[in-house]
């Protein structure tokens, strides 16, 4: 929304005075309409995942009523099943995209990211709503969850303790971020221009936090050594945790891309629909990137550990399996994706990295912790179901948003660049990148 | 002798060296006694004598009365739960589990299991609202109100020990808390009470260390030549002796000797480096890349 419009509207409001009442009366008018479907109700996607919701929410229920006994695999030997290992670990891995787009478009000023910058924050933060929330379902008690706020124990040594307090302010970081396109869907040019000049304080405060719990999520298994298998215990876990934060991230942010351009075509911006294909192109070199460092990472370790001889076991080959099938040749593929301009390449790409970070976050959390345990955990429908409930009711949420406020339109301001990148794709993306 | 006066004598003995030296320690004393910093209270614990233990389960009945636990299925004289291998359960906090002796076969060894109350513990160091807390005393209790149920403190604790009620819908952690309450009031701990062999010692732990390296040194023949506990991951309060080598009776023989909170120490150390560092430098690469047309938005166009 451009300067003058905004001063336009507070025009408006003050030629017209309305009473408070009338405002509020007006605004929860708004939020009704708002709240109504805007698309076609009965669709496939709906229906199968209405159902996978509704159920998911019985079965929710049971796991409140009965205690996590009767509805999970979980055990004394494996107190973390998938609502942690996935939901969790991994769901924040994948909402890492936010904060590196963030860096690279509000710190390093990389405008070309700019069109699908408020689309991965938005993803990002409610992937924290809704997958980091997942851990009340998986709390013994999770109205105590508060606690470590509130000062009910402050456990200053302990590494879930700094994680915890790094959600929470992440995912008002996150929804500072967001909130501009917010106030404009309100349709509030005061509160925007406040909330706008918060941003890039947000972001740097944003990029530390999260810095730290993508570290502090590895971190967390530092305290079993004994128990998470030596090819990948190792004192570099944080760091490992961060840097393929940064690939897990821009590849959800691709998968995420695709998706949203194809279902919301009509949404679309110019800008967007232009550089589409260079964005995703230059999110697959950023992969390609961090996965080379994390790999080279991982070769130090490997080296480092003197566990050569454990390479020729079960766990081994399943190691080996992570480090090629799913480090070694998507960086690979991102790279030749990149080189051939083959987007189609770079999107398969990225749903191979995306199956490798969980495989990876799954190693530390459930397989290759206690591998050699006589009795192994394997999630039970329950969880599984659950789990997918979650994942429903995120897209649910981000459809409904993207439905309703700006996210994927073009940025008023940004006319010109708009106009310009339209005729040849090669030509615009310097074009932006020199505007 | 009562616990007041024995903590005198104690102190008398050389029991504040303990404290002296635990100044470098991070969290508790690692020196042969083990205090926790700056206290003057030297750590309580256990001597399990194994080839003093007879598999009476006394240890494991006193256990149950002490901590108001529910009765199990079968009953403390019988002899049939040493079929199978037990672990600890929310309803049973120590277990004794028989197992065959390679130099006598007629005469099984028994081993107790419950919490080591390690020195510096990993669970104590892992729960984010202190609800497992090391007390000065040595033993690791529970603030069960504190709880959130996160179940970090079974991923940490290197023994396995902390249990989790997952039948319960309003769930706790539960493990041996050294009968914290009767220490209290001057009492052994109930198992120790309970013993007729003397299998489970209470004292202090420099004490007792010194008693275990007492029995190996006069006994030779009788001890294998290690004190469980002395020093696996910093030491722990509860000392093992036996027979057999510690892996034979059912103990984890590669904890290392690293105090588990310093697997993390290093990394929360790195934390403030972080928080100041990278604001600073993001703060200086967004004001380098702040474009003319920014000024006017206060610099944060950012999402426009």
């Amino acid at each position: 929304m451009s300067e003058r419009t905004a001063t336009n509207n507070i025009r408006v409001v003050k030629d017209a005075p309305k009473s408070f009442s009338e405002n509020f009366r007006e605004f929860l008018t708004f939020i009704r309409s708002e709240l109504k479907p805007k698309g076609p109700v009965i669709t496939k996607f709906n229906v199968i995942s209405g159902i996978i919701i509704v159920v998911g929410f019985v079965l929710i229920g049971l796991r409140f009523w009965k205690g996590l006994g009767a509805t999970t695999n979980l055990s004394q030997e494996y107190p973390w099943g998938i609502w942690i290992g996935f939901d969790v670990i991994t769901g924040v891995a994948f909402a890492g995209g936010a904060y590196v787009l963030t860096f690279v478009v509000d710190i390093l000023r990389f405008k070309k990211y700019e069109p699908i910058l408020r689309a991965t924050v938005l993803n990002g933060f409610l992937a924290y709503c809704f997958y980091a929330g997942a851990l009340l379902l998986d709390l013994g008690r999770p109205w105590n969850v508060v606690n470590p706020i509130i000062g009910n124990g402050f456990g200053f040594s302990s590494v879930l303790f700094l994680v915890a307090w790094h959600f929470l302010l992440y995912t008002l970081c996150q929804f500072l971020e967001f909130s501009p396109v917010v106030a404009q869907w309100l349709g509030w040019p005061r509160v925007k221009k406040i909330v706008q000049g918060m941003t890039t304080g947000a972001v740097i405060f944003g990029i530390t936090l999260s810095t730290l719990h993508q570290s502090g999520l590895g971190a967390l298994f530092l305290l079993a050594p004994t128990k998470i298998h030596p090819l990948w215990y190792s004192h570099n876990i944080p760091i490992l945790f961060f840097v393929s934060s940064v690939f897990a991230g821009l590849s959800m942010v691709i998968i995420e891309s695709t998706f949203t351009h194809k279902i919301f075509a009509d949404k679309v911006g110019h800008t967007l629909h232009a550089n589409h294909d260079d964005i995703l192109l230059g999110l697959g070199k950023g992969c390609a990137g961090a996965m080379f460092a994390y790999l080279f990472l991982k070769v130090i370790d490997l080296i480092h550990g003197q566990h050569y001889d454990l390479l020729l076991t079960p766990m081994g080959y399943w190691y080996l399996l992570e480090m090629i099938g799913f480090i070694v040749l998507p960086m690979i593929l991102f790279i030749k994706g990149v080189t051939s301009r083959n987007v189609k390449l770079v999107q398969t790409t990225a749903f191979v990295t995306a199956i490798g970070i969980i495989i990876n976050r799954l190693n530390f959390s459930v397989i290759a912790f206690k591998w050699d345990s006589a009795v192994h955990y394997y999630p039970n429908w329950i969880e599984v179901w659950v789990t997918a409930t979650v994942i429903c009711l995120e897209i649910w949420a981000f459809r409904w948003v993207i439905n309703r406020m700006p996210i994927l339109q073009d940025h008023e301001h940004e006319g010109a660049v708009e106009t310009e990148s339209i005729p040849s794709k090669e030509a615009s993306k310097w074009k932006v990148l020199a505007s | 002798m009562n616990r007041r006066n024995f903590l005198k004598f104690a102190g008398l003995a050389g029991g504040t060296i303990a404290a002296a030296t635990a100044g470098k320690a991070l969290a508790a004393g690692t020196g042969s006694g083990g205090g926790a910093v700056g206290s003057e209270t030297e750590f309580v614990g256990m001597l399990v004598d194994t080839t003093k233990c007879i598999g009476c389960r006394s240890c494991e009945e006193a256990c149950n009365q002490a901590n108001n636990l529910p009765a199990p299925k079968e009953s403390f004289s019988s002899e049939e739960v040493f079929k199978l291998r037990r672990d600890t359960t929310p309803e049973a906090f120590t277990v004794v589990n028989r197992y065959e002796n390679p130099k006598d076969p007629s005469k099984p060894i028994f081993a107790r299991k419950q919490c080591m109350h390690c020195n510096q513990p990993g669970c104590a160091s892992a729960c984010l609202v202190r609800a497992l807390e090391k007390k000065p005393e040595g033993p690791i209790v529970y603030n069960k109100e504190r709880c959130m149920g996160c179940r970090y403190c079974m991923i940490a604790c290197p023994f396995d020990i902390p249990k989790y009620e997952y039948q319960s819908a309003t769930p706790f952690v539960k493990k041996c808390i050294f009968c914290y309450s009767r220490l209290k009031k001057g009492e052994k701990p109930a198992c120790a009470e309970a013993c007729p062999e003397g299998a489970t010692l209470f004292g202090t732990r420099r004490e007792l260390l010194e008693e275990a390296r007492r029995r190996i040194y006069t006994e030779p023949d009788r001890y294998h030549n290690k004190v469980y506990g002395e020093h696996e991951v910093g030491g722990t309060g509860w000392l093992y002796l036996s027979s057999v080598p510690f892996e034979k009776i059912g103990m984890k023989t590669n904890l290392g000797t690293t105090p588990l909170p310093e697997h993390t120490s290093g990394f929360l150390f790195g934390v403030p480096h972080v928080f100041v560092l990278w604001p600073t430098l993001l703060a200086g690469l967004a004001y380098m890349n702040r474009d003319k047309g920014d000024d006017g938005q206060g610099g944060g166009k950012g999402h426009e």
